[in-house]
């Protein structure tokens, strides 16, 4: 007899077919933080454009039918939302397994225990760096850090899986050991070692961000002793910056193939950094259902599967590995969101690529441009 | 926090009482026609031998009351089955689906 349990992807039941996983859910562009390599659009949504609870409600009923499991609420800061506890209970109700993605800055400890209450699954709270000096000049918050460190206890007081996200660049890389402790003295059972992914305001921000190839190389060493030291402790998982790769990532795990993504206002996306593209249309929860989107919108199926590709992509061993990679990096670096990604040695513009990461890590920092709607408006 | 208080491995062995993790979930997913298990940021499919040794997880049984069990059920070794499931019991609860 042997057991077998497989971590991760779904069963292939065809491409169009098949449902998403997981639901990110961004509640809100609102935030009190200002991380330099936030991951929403340089154009924020405003408080004025939000969804009201009920279509959320409806959204993630939707979801739960079309077969998602995994709910991420996300943001900005999702617990700025005051119906954040109806969004939880809903989830709970329709089977949704929910994942709160918070800054922790502005949850008090009734409210996390109201959604511990209505159903919350499991909390992550991202940390800037070890160093609370450092780590509040990166959000430019003062005390946000002391703050995230008291609602970490609080998460693990009222018994929920807590996971720590740590955002990984040039200004906190050196820190990484200090990072993982802090991780498990605060009884997380998940780190996420994020090296930032430069798209949005971290792709603005990159000359302040891009650490050195041999930082790189050091911070996966470090992370392979701690995984190994930590084994049955701390669950350790480790995002790579493509920069340095030779092949590029399954970005979202394959376009319109795992994740789908409703923004504040309601538009559905294959990615969060999917409106970069220029020329794709995307569909509003309002006006579509989230099944119809899925299935058969434009923008779903413009690059997914393989038949999209060019090649040396559409002959490639890696095409249902890495799906092509990444369209918004092929789109911001060589202005054709069709390309081979850049990351990936056979693309023409792969040596080009890396060039910019070593140069730019070679230089010293500018100024950070803070994610704030001022300078989004500026940006 | 003090180092005290610091989570340690958990070693399973014959005498270890396993029960699903605080906040896992295993359930039927209705859209693919299998079991998944659901915790924090991953989805497990497994296997129907696993899904009957999870389901036996209950916090009160021994390890070795399950494999008893399975035995039974499966007409297979018991050694086998115990050496088995103790395996993959240590590898689920080092990935935190399930606790003793």
């Amino acid at each position: 007899m042997s057991a077998q349990i497989q971590s991760g992807t779904t069963t292939t039941v065809g491409d169009c077919a098949r449902a998403p996983l997981g639901l990110l859910a961004e509640l809100t562009h609102r935030c009190p933080l200002q991380c330099p390599y936030c991951s929403n659009p340089l154009e924020l949504e405003g408080v004025a454009s939000e969804l009201p609870t009920e279509v959320w409600l409806d959204v993630l009923a939707q979801a739960a039918d079309l077969g998602v499991l995994q709910l991420h609420l996300s943001g900005g800061e999702p617990t700025v939302r005051r119906d954040l506890e109806e969004i939880v209970a809903q989830a709970a109700r329709v089977g949704l397994y929910s994942n709160l993605i918070t800054s922790a800055v502005v949850l008090t400890r009734e409210r996390l225990d109201r959604l511990a209450r209505h159903g919350l699954d499991h909390v992550q709270i991202s940390i800037q760096d070890a160093d609370a000096a450092n780590a509040d000049r990166i959000a430019r918050y003062a005390g946000g850090h002391a703050r995230k460190l008291e609602v970490a206890g609080w998460v693990r007081a009222l018994g929920l899986p807590l996971t720590v996200n740590a955002p990984i660049h040039r200004q906190n890389i050196e820190n990484l050991p200090a990072i993982i402790e802090l991780a498990a003295r605060l009884g997380a059972r998940r780190l996420e070692v994020a090296h930032v992914q430069y798209y949005g305001w971290a792709l603005r921000n990159r000359r302040a961000l891009m650490p050195t190839r041999t930082q790189v190389l050091r911070s996966a060493e470090t992370v392979e002793a701690a995984r190994e030291r930590l084994k049955g402790v701390l669950l350790i998982d480790f995002v790579v910056p493509d920069y340095y790769a030779l092949r590029p990532k399954p970005c979202m795990g394959g376009w319109g193939r795992g994740i789908i993504n409703v923004t504040p206002s309601g538009k559905v996306l294959p990615c969060h950094a999917a409106e970069t593209i220029p020329g794709l249309a995307f569909d509003n929860i309002r006006d579509r259902s989230l099944r119809d989107i899925w299935l058969t919108s434009e923008s779903f199926q413009k690059f997914r599967g393989t038949g999209w590709m060019p090649e040396p992509c559409r002959s490639c061993d890696f095409r249902e590995i890495d799906w092509g990679g990444c369209r918004c990096q092929a789109f911001a670096f060589v202005a054709d969101a069709a390309a081979t990604d850049p990351a990936c040695s056979k693309s023409p513009l792969h040596g080009a690529f890396t060039d910019v990461a070593r140069r730019e890590a070679a230089e010293p920092p500018p100024d950070f441009l803070f994610r704030n709607p001022r300078h989004a408006a500026r940006a | 926090m003090s180092e005290a208080s610091r989570p340690q491995r958990i070693v399973i062995d014959a005498s270890s009482r396993p029960a699903l993790a605080r906040h896992v979930k295993m359930r039927q997913d209705a859209a693919r026609g299998r079991w998944v298990i659901l915790a924090p940021e991953r989805v497990f499919t497994p296997d129907p031998i696993a899904v009957a040794v999870l389901t036996l997880c209950d916090g009160a049984r021994r390890v070795e009351d399950i494999a008893t069990e399975l035995a039974a059920t499966y007409s297979a070794p018991r050694d086998r089955i115990l050496s088995d499931i103790t395996s993959l019991l240590q590898e689920l609860s080092d990935k935190g689906v399930i606790s003793v």
